[in-house]
């Protein structure tokens, strides 16, 4: 085993994610399973922002939530400061849940709509016991300025709200635990272009301020490349690649990252007119039967023979640059 | 030189509407949209009205319900005349009654007036014992899933297969005939004491609530089953929530609405089997006068005196009626589509 780096946060091992398929009327029998998220790995140090890029049902959000325990594992081990979340239960696990925190993607659906603003920002410090009455209206308060709303808004209810702010109310609830990670499962998604770069602006303040650590889902890869500091790309329930932001945006190795890249569009028409794009043939396999060996090879445009038997090495290349594809060392 | 305006994020809310200091919870909206509603507001003051009927029967009925005059049997009332002048040479009329009197000579008008508590007993009784359990058992069915809702909801199924009106026939028929003479000091003996200071009403209640849970228990699962899925339930499962807070806090206040409908809807349903059977002649005991029975009885003398099964039979229409116009507007206040979580 590699020597631990000190500063490790959050340490992914081998984490697997399958959602069984039953069929059946009284005793349902399960007949396959959807293969979510299939063997990932990776680490998450304090105070960095990890982004996760992919495309829509490659198991991004899924990763996230079985990070955080929504979802149990299939196998595979979350260490959270060397304490594996997979092992606990009850009690020990939901004093965990006090250090970790999740941003939702829909601002509408992640705010109980029969609650109150305070109600729904104060519900943790209830849960946890952590403030009296008084108290809590404080920090509610106090949260609601952070995060750029009127302190006087907590006996208003969500729906009285347009979607930035709702989104802001949500990132006051997270907060509310002092929390150390939080998982921004696609925050801005929902949300208008101009209200996205607000939101965005919040959350590098907060990290500043707190010395937060993200792990920051989102299917848009701008975004990522101006908020993160290491990028993860995954395809079909694996992660393909691990890079720094510079590394992986200046110098992609899988190809299916170079795809990824090609396919955003630059503001200038110059270059954009003589850029070359690589573009995919087909659809994503379907996650239930994904294909053998390596997951991309049935879409890669320079797959061989290899690639079918056998399922890529997840290999750091260079230093802190991860990848796992039979073909690199070629490349180089 | 002009300042440029500035907008400030924060006094707006959705819509570029200026958000005001008190917040307006989704009930009240709701209930806003309620009083806008004229047939539910017309539907809720008959209610209303109803109940105050029922509550003080003994101060606004002219006669008790079970005093018989006999030499005023089948008496018609005296504004009779002024529909039907040629009826004056033959017609037995008193100006005592003012809906007739029935077959004993009892007051039809203050029977119909104790016959209220009979049909709001079984209007507010049937929905809190359908919801009861429907509720509980739906939620346990919705929220833990897997095997244990497979099997909860074919139970109801087989419930539901079997028609109900038929089923609480049954049941009245094996109550009726268990708890006949029972010995004193058994339970039995207590609950059939108490189905006899009911009037018989006890009996009823059981066969409603038997049968009616499981619509309730059905719309009921189904409603967790969508919310449990909303992120705001994950939210607060993140943020450490147990399951009973979950249930409580966040699942139940979002899926009332629906129940309230469903449950107004069905309260006409209540009445009329509660008439039905008092109709047939298995539900109240006489002499507790309730419409059904009122009906059964007039419905033999139809043709000679009308009025003493079309009063009754007007004021169970009414009732059922107003029940129905408030459950329409009900719906229409609360409809989630509207407005909320969107």
């Amino acid at each position: 085993m590699k020597e631990q780096n000190p500063e490790v946060l959050l340490r992914v091992e081998n984490l697997v994610k399958h959602f069984p398929i039953k069929q059946g009327i009284i005793l349902m029998k399960t007949i396959g399973a959807v293969h979510a998220v299939d063997d990932v790995s990776f680490n998450i140090h304090k105070g960095e922002t990890l982004g996760l890029v992919g495309e829509s049902g490659c198991g991004k959000s899924t990763t996230g939530r079985t990070i955080l325990q929504l979802y149990r594992p299939t196998s595979g081990h979350v260490y959270y400061n060397d304490q594996d979340l997979v092992a606990m239960k009850g009690e020990e696990l939901r004093k965990m849940r006090r250090k970790m925190q999740m941003i939702f993607q829909d601002p509408y659906a992640s705010l109980n709509p029969r609650m109150t603003v305070g109600e729904i920002i104060g519900e943790p410090l209830m849960i946890h016991k952590l403030a009296n009455r008084r108290q809590m209206e404080e920090r509610v308060e106090h949260l609601l300025e952070l995060v750029g709303l009127s302190g006087k808004f907590s006996n208003r209810f969500p729906h009285e709200f347009s979607g930035g702010q709702r989104q802001r109310i949500g990132v006051a609830r997270a907060l509310a635990l002092n929390p150390d990670l939080i998982i921004c499962d696609e925050p801005i998604s929902a949300l208008d272009v101009s209200i996205q770069a607000q939101v965005v602006n919040l959350l590098e303040d907060l990290q500043k301020e707190f010395e937060l650590t993200y792990l920051f889902i989102a299917h848009d890869l701008s975004m990522v490349r101006h908020i993160s500091d290491r990028v993860a790309v995954m395809y079909l329930g694996i992660i393909v690649e691990l890079a720094s932001r510079y590394d992986l945006y200046h110098d992609p190795l899988h190809p299916y990252t170079q795809a990824l890249l090609s396919a955003v569009p630059i503001p200038d028409p110059l270059v954009e007119e003589k850029r070359k794009r690589v573009v995919l043939v087909g659809d994503v396999p379907t996650p239930v039967n994904p294909p053998s060996g390596c997951r991309f090879r049935t879409r890669c445009p320079i797959a061989e023979e290899i690639c079918k038997e056998l399922k890529p090495e997840w290999r750091e290349v260079k230093p802190d640059h991860f990848v796992a594809c039979h073909l690199i060392k070629e490349i180089i | 030189m002009a300042k440029p305006v500035s907008l400030q994020n924060k006094e707006f809310g959705a819509g570029g509407k200026p958000i005001s200091q008190k917040g307006e919870s989704l009930w009240k909206d709701s209930m806003r949209r309620l009083m806008r509603n004229r047939a539910a507001v017309i539907g809720g003051s008959i209610i209303v009205l109803l109940l105050l009927l029922a509550v003080f029967a003994d101060v606004i009925a002219p006669y008790p319900f079970a005093e018989q005059t006999l030499v005023d049997q089948n008496k018609l009332p005296q504004w009779v005349l002024s529909l039907f002048p040629t009826m004056e040479p033959y017609a037995q009329l008193s100006p005592k009654y003012f809906f007739g009197a029935d077959y004993v000579g009892r007051d039809m008008m203050s029977r119909i007036i104790y016959g209220t508590r009979v049909s709001l007993t079984v209007a507010f009784i049937g929905p809190i014992i359908s919801l009861i359990i429907g509720v509980i058992y739906g939620s346990i069915s919705g929220y833990f899933g897997g095997r244990l809702d497979n099997l909860m909801m074919r139970i109801v199924d087989v419930l539901y297969a079997f028609p109900s009106l038929l089923f609480i026939i049954l049941l009245l028929a094996f109550f009726r005939s268990t708890f006949a003479r029972p010995a004193p000091g058994t339970f039995t003996y207590s609950v059939s004491q108490l189905d006899a200071a009911m009037g018989g009403l006890l009996f009823i209640f059981i066969g409603i609530g038997l049968t009616a849970w499981a619509t309730m228990a059905r719309l009921t699962r189904g409603q967790v089953l969508s919310v449990r899925e909303k992120e705001f339930v994950e939210a607060a499962r993140t943020l450490g929530a147990n399951d009973m807070r979950i249930m409580f806090r966040h699942i139940l206040p979002n899926v009332v609405g629906p129940l309230v409908v469903a449950e107004t809807l069905a309260i006409p349903g209540y009445i009329s089997t509660e008439a039905f059977l008092s109709f047939i002649g298995i539900g109240v005991n006489p002499p507790t006068p309730s419409w059904g029975s009122m009906i059964s009885d007039g419905a033999q003398v139809i043709r000679t005196y009308p009025n003493q099964a079309v009063f009754p039979a007007l004021a169970l229409a009414i009732t059922m009626f107003a029940f129905n116009f408030l459950g329409d507007g009900l719906r229409d206040a609360l409809d989630p589509r509207l407005r909320g979580t969107q």
